[in-house]
């Protein structure tokens, strides 16, 4: 009942056609620009690591991934700590200008990153945060924030507000209540949070290739530099566009279990 | 309408391989009678619950069959089976309205829709819903929801059997009453086979004519409530009906007399040979027992506790031991929390591993 | 639903305000500065006041042309996309195992395009849609089907639309899926009873019970199909010609590219306008909605 027919059919169409491209990326990245270029292979009929090695060995490469996890990392803890308290006030309390605090918020995680790009070039240009992790890490906040708000308001909301009334007369202090009872209780939720907020920072590049120059670049901005300077090297840029995948399908892997709930933000 | 026959029925999660004692529902037998309440009581995960979806066929049984009206209904789809099932939290669709709730089982099966508007009408009427026809479903109270999901089951005229699923959790308990009574009347009014799942002893006591009462998977005695209060098949449905529960302990038997802690109890039947090698117990209710002063000839116990549950006080007393629950006469007072145990000998029953034994007069 | 009121509650929220008013109101009040200003480089500004507001709307000049041009395919894409992604979403959703260890696959798998970087999002398109080395564009040009995103309009945007579907069609099918997980099985076997088709339940029961994230999902895949700039600039660097240039690309050629900051600002304010304006209509309906969950409450 909870299914239609011909649902195995459609679902198996629809993940090949997922996979595919991802397949024809990882295949490419295996292959010598010679294979790639003169014949069309299904498999790598040469295989070579030849390109994951060069982006190991050239440290321009790997410090991309580290710049890109820097910043992602920066930003998911701060977006996080600064929404967790924002998220109980507005589950919890009315005050002036709630509603519209929360739909301003709200429609910052709509703003165009693309309005964004010059006025952060010159606002991180003039305090000197320009090329480093901070800065993109700060501009990333711009979106991430008011999501993690939104999302942990869902779940602060799913905790009965008399567990918050026992604990304070308890003689729990207010910290003390929102450290040792409410962060446990919505931990799933923070972890909810967290992911996307990871997710959106590692996904984004306009303003993270904005806000950098050399230092900071994220890896995705190294990979568009690097073939337009070496020409096509279409292997170099597979291997590269695969090591960026890797990240992303890890974390969802560890996450496997909680993708349906996460999704459902806490609010169905 | 229909009677309701089931035959060497069990079911296991674990398919039939399961070894026996996994089942959720071990082999049973019984007929339940057209136009019957029945009650299936017992605590969660006893099976009734397993039991009932067999019914509805929302779970096919691993072995058994079940007729309806003597046609094997067995490998039918609950579509096809004609009951109407309420559950235990209100299903009720979001969008509709009440009246479009109670004819969408009805357009479902194509009836035509002059037909479709008298029934939801007579329906609404029966449960008083007719106020409400036209407003949305999704903001009326629980018990109101219940009765659109009921009402969804009446509505359509060849209705084998009433499922209801613990129908009562999620309502007020002022209105648990209103709604027992409703089904009770509705029961009489419309001649139907009624079969409720509960774990409360009064819900079911009050609802039904014949109390199924189950335990671990096992239905252990089947009968009126009298019949379950007087004579209880299993010290299970002792300790389960009644409150407090009947006192159970273990005694040696032999004929006329019973012996616990040294001391001896009449009994009113003979009880001439036991199973060799079984735990004998002795089951009296707590009604059938009450203190008094201490005298010779009485079982002396030492009182505990006394609960006093308005209509009748009840002494929680020890005697070695074990512990009893007896009646305490109005105006009795403990000098010291010493008592002697006054035995009603008719209601003493014995019971080997747990099951009666009947004695001979 | 009865929150009290307590005015301090200003002070839990501030961290957030400070965070996003940083990188938020400072920016703008930069772009509306801008926006009012003419410049020759040099860092010379020259007061002009509504000119450039005037100019952006007027389809007749060069930059109201252009704007209103990338307007119009980008409202065209989105909707073109709203309208694959989804009915494609809640018929995935649909289809997706009910238990097992293929569950877990799928969802990983559902959710990998999602945790692409956007512009390696491209750069995997471009790869397989190439009809020299790409799977795709060798497939298509040796099935005779001629077949080249980029000297081809059509195959451009095609190729566009397919890659979103792509990238985004995972984020619909899991949010519908989050919303139907939350349907307790009594629904289904109540619909069972009541002898409702597999189309009657869908009606009844799934489509209500999807709703609100329906409209989570249709928001988020509005707003960032209106917005979205790296997965085509990538592909096809919004060509041929200007046939792929959306709002996003414009402004980024007109304000990095041409440093025409003036022209850029002001697209800026009229771009964030239409957002603020949709995700105000969007949030208003929601908040409605919400109003009718308390009363859902017993059926949870």
């Amino acid at each position: 009942m909870h299914s239609i027919p011909g649902r195995r059919l459609i679902i198996s169409l629809f993940l090949i056609f997922l996979l595919l491209p991802i397949y024809w990326l990882v295949n490419m990245s295996f292959k010598t620009n010679a294979e790639i270029v003169t014949t069309m292979t299904l498999w790598p009929h040469q295989p070579t690591l030849e390109n994951y090695r060069r982006i190991f060995t050239d440290e321009s490469w790997y410090s991309g991934y580290i710049n890109s996890l820097t910043y992602v990392i920066i930003n998911t803890v701060i977006s996080i700590a600064v929404a967790l308290p924002a998220a109980y006030g507005f589950s919890r309390y009315r005050f002036l200008g709630d509603k519209h605090l929360f739909f301003w918020l709200l429609s910052n995680r709509m703003a165009p990153a693309a309005v964004f790009a010059l006025p952060f070039f010159n606002l991180y240009s003039a305090i000197n945060l320009f090329d480093t992790p901070w800065a993109v890490a700060l501009a990333h906040c711009i979106f991430n924030v008011p999501l993690a708000v939104w999302i942990l308001e869902g779940f602060v909301s799913g905790v009965p507000r008399e567990i918050d009334e026992t604990a304070f007369l308890d003689g729990y202090s207010f910290p003390r209540f929102f450290v040792k009872i409410l962060v446990p209780l919505i931990a799933s939720g923070i972890g909810v949070a967290a992911f996307f907020c990871f997710m959106f920072s590692w996904v984004e590049l306009l303003l993270a290739r904005t806000l950098t120059a050399v230092n900071a670049k994220p890896i995705s901005a190294i990979m568009t530099r690097t073939v337009s300077a070496a020409g096509m090297d279409w292997g170099l840029l597979a291997a590269a566009g695969v090591l960026t995948i890797i990240p992303g399908a890890l974390v969802i892997w560890f996450v496997r279990n909680y993708i349906a709930r996460g999704f459902a933000l806490g609010r169905v | 309408m229909a009677r309701i026959d089931l035959v060497d029925l069990a079911h296991s999660y674990g398919g039939n391989a399961a070894p026996p004692e996994s089942f959720a529902l071990k082999p049973v037998t019984m007929t339940w009678r057209q136009g019957g309440a029945y009650a299936l009581l017992g605590p969660s995960g006893c099976g009734k619950t397993t039991l009932l979806n067999l019914i509805s066929g929302i779970v096919t049984p691993s072995r058994g069959k079940i007729l309806f009206d003597g046609a094997d209904i067995t490998p039918l789809s609950t579509q096809k089976r004609n009951i109407a099932q309420v559950f235990q939290f209100p299903v009720i669709y979001d969008t509709m309205t009440v009246g479009q709730n109670l004819a969408f089982p009805l357009q479902n099966r194509g009836v035509p829709k002059a037909e479709v508007e008298a029934r939801v009408k007579q329906i609404a009427d029966l449960l008083d819903l007719t106020p409400y026809l036209g407003r949305k479903a999704t903001r009326l109270t629980a018990d109101a929801k219940q009765k659109i999901s009921l009402g969804r089951g009446l509505v359509r005229s060849d209705v084998a059997a009433v499922l209801f699923d613990e129908p009562l959790t999620v309502i007020d308990p002022e209105l648990k009453w209103q709604l027992r009574s409703k089904l009770k009347a509705l029961h009489r009014e419309l001649d139907l086979t009624m079969i409720y799942v509960t774990h409360d002893q009064t819900e079911a006591l009050t609802f039904a004519d014949t109390v199924v009462v189950m335990h671990d998977g096992r239905v252990v005695q089947s009968g009126t409530p009298a019949e379950l209060f007087d004579k209880p098949a299993h010290t299970f449905v002792g300790y389960f009906i009644g409150s407090p529960g009947m006192n159970i302990v273990p005694a040696a038997v032999s004929g006329h007399e019973a012996r616990v802690d040294g001391h001896t109890i009449g009994l009113h039947r003979n009880y001439g040979v036991l199973p060799a090698g079984a735990k004998i117990e002795i089951g009296v209710r707590p009604e059938f027992l009450h203190v008094a002063a201490p005298a010779s000839g009485l079982l002396s116990a030492t009182i505990e506790r006394i609960d006093d549950l308005g209509r009748a006080r009840f002494a929680r007393v020890r005697v070695g031991d074990e512990k009893f629950s007896a009646r305490m006469p109005p105006g009795f007072s403990v000098p010291d929390n010493m008592v002697g145990l006054v035995f009603d000998p008719a209601h003493v029953h014995v019971y080997a591993d747990s099951r009666l034994v009947e004695g001979v007069a | 639903m009865d929150k009290t009121i307590n005015q301090k509650a200003w002070f839990l929220v501030l961290p957030v305000f400070a965070v996003v008013a940083f990188s938020a109101i400072l920016p703008l009040m930069t772009v509306v500065n801008y926006s009012m200003q003419d410049t020759f480089g040099n860092n010379q500004f020259f007061w002009n006041g509504v000119g450039w507001f005037k100019e952006l709307l007027d389809p007749s000049t060069d930059l109201g042309g252009r704007f209103l041009a990338s307007l119009g395919r980008n409202l065209l894409f989105s909707a073109i996309i709203l309208a694959i992604e989804v009915p494609l979403g809640i018929v995935v959703a649909l289809s997706m195992p009910r238990e097992g260890w293929t569950v877990a696959v799928c969802l990983v798998i559902l959710a990998l395009p999602l945790l692409i970087p956007w512009n390696v999002v491209g750069t995997i398109w471009q790869i397989f849609g190439r009809p020299d080395i790409g799977l795709l564009g060798y497939t298509l040009n040796s099935l005779g089907i001629d077949y080249n995103y980029v000297s081809n309009e059509f195959d451009a945007w095609a190729t566009v639309i397919v890659m979103d579907v792509w990238h985004w069609t995972s984020l619909v099918a899991l949010l519908c899926y989050a919303g139907l997980k939350s349907i307790p099985d009594a629904y289904y076997q109540a619909a069972q009873i009541d002898g409702a088709s597999r189309w009657a339940v869908f009606k009844a029961i799934q489509l209500p019970k999807m709703n609100r994230v329906l409209l989570i999902a249709v928001l988020l895949r509005f707003m960032d199909s209106f917005m979205i700039y790296t997965e085509p600039f990538v592909v096809t660097g919004g060509g041929p010609g200007n046939s792929t240039t959306f709002v996003s690309i414009e402004l980024v050629k007109i304000a990095l590219g041409q440093f025409d900051l003036g022209k850029a600002a002001a697209l800026s304010l009229v771009y964030n306008l239409i957002i603020l304006i949709v995700c105000w209509v969007f949030y208003t309906v929601m908040t409605n909605a919400g109003v009718e969950r308390p009363a859902k409450k017993g059926g949870a």
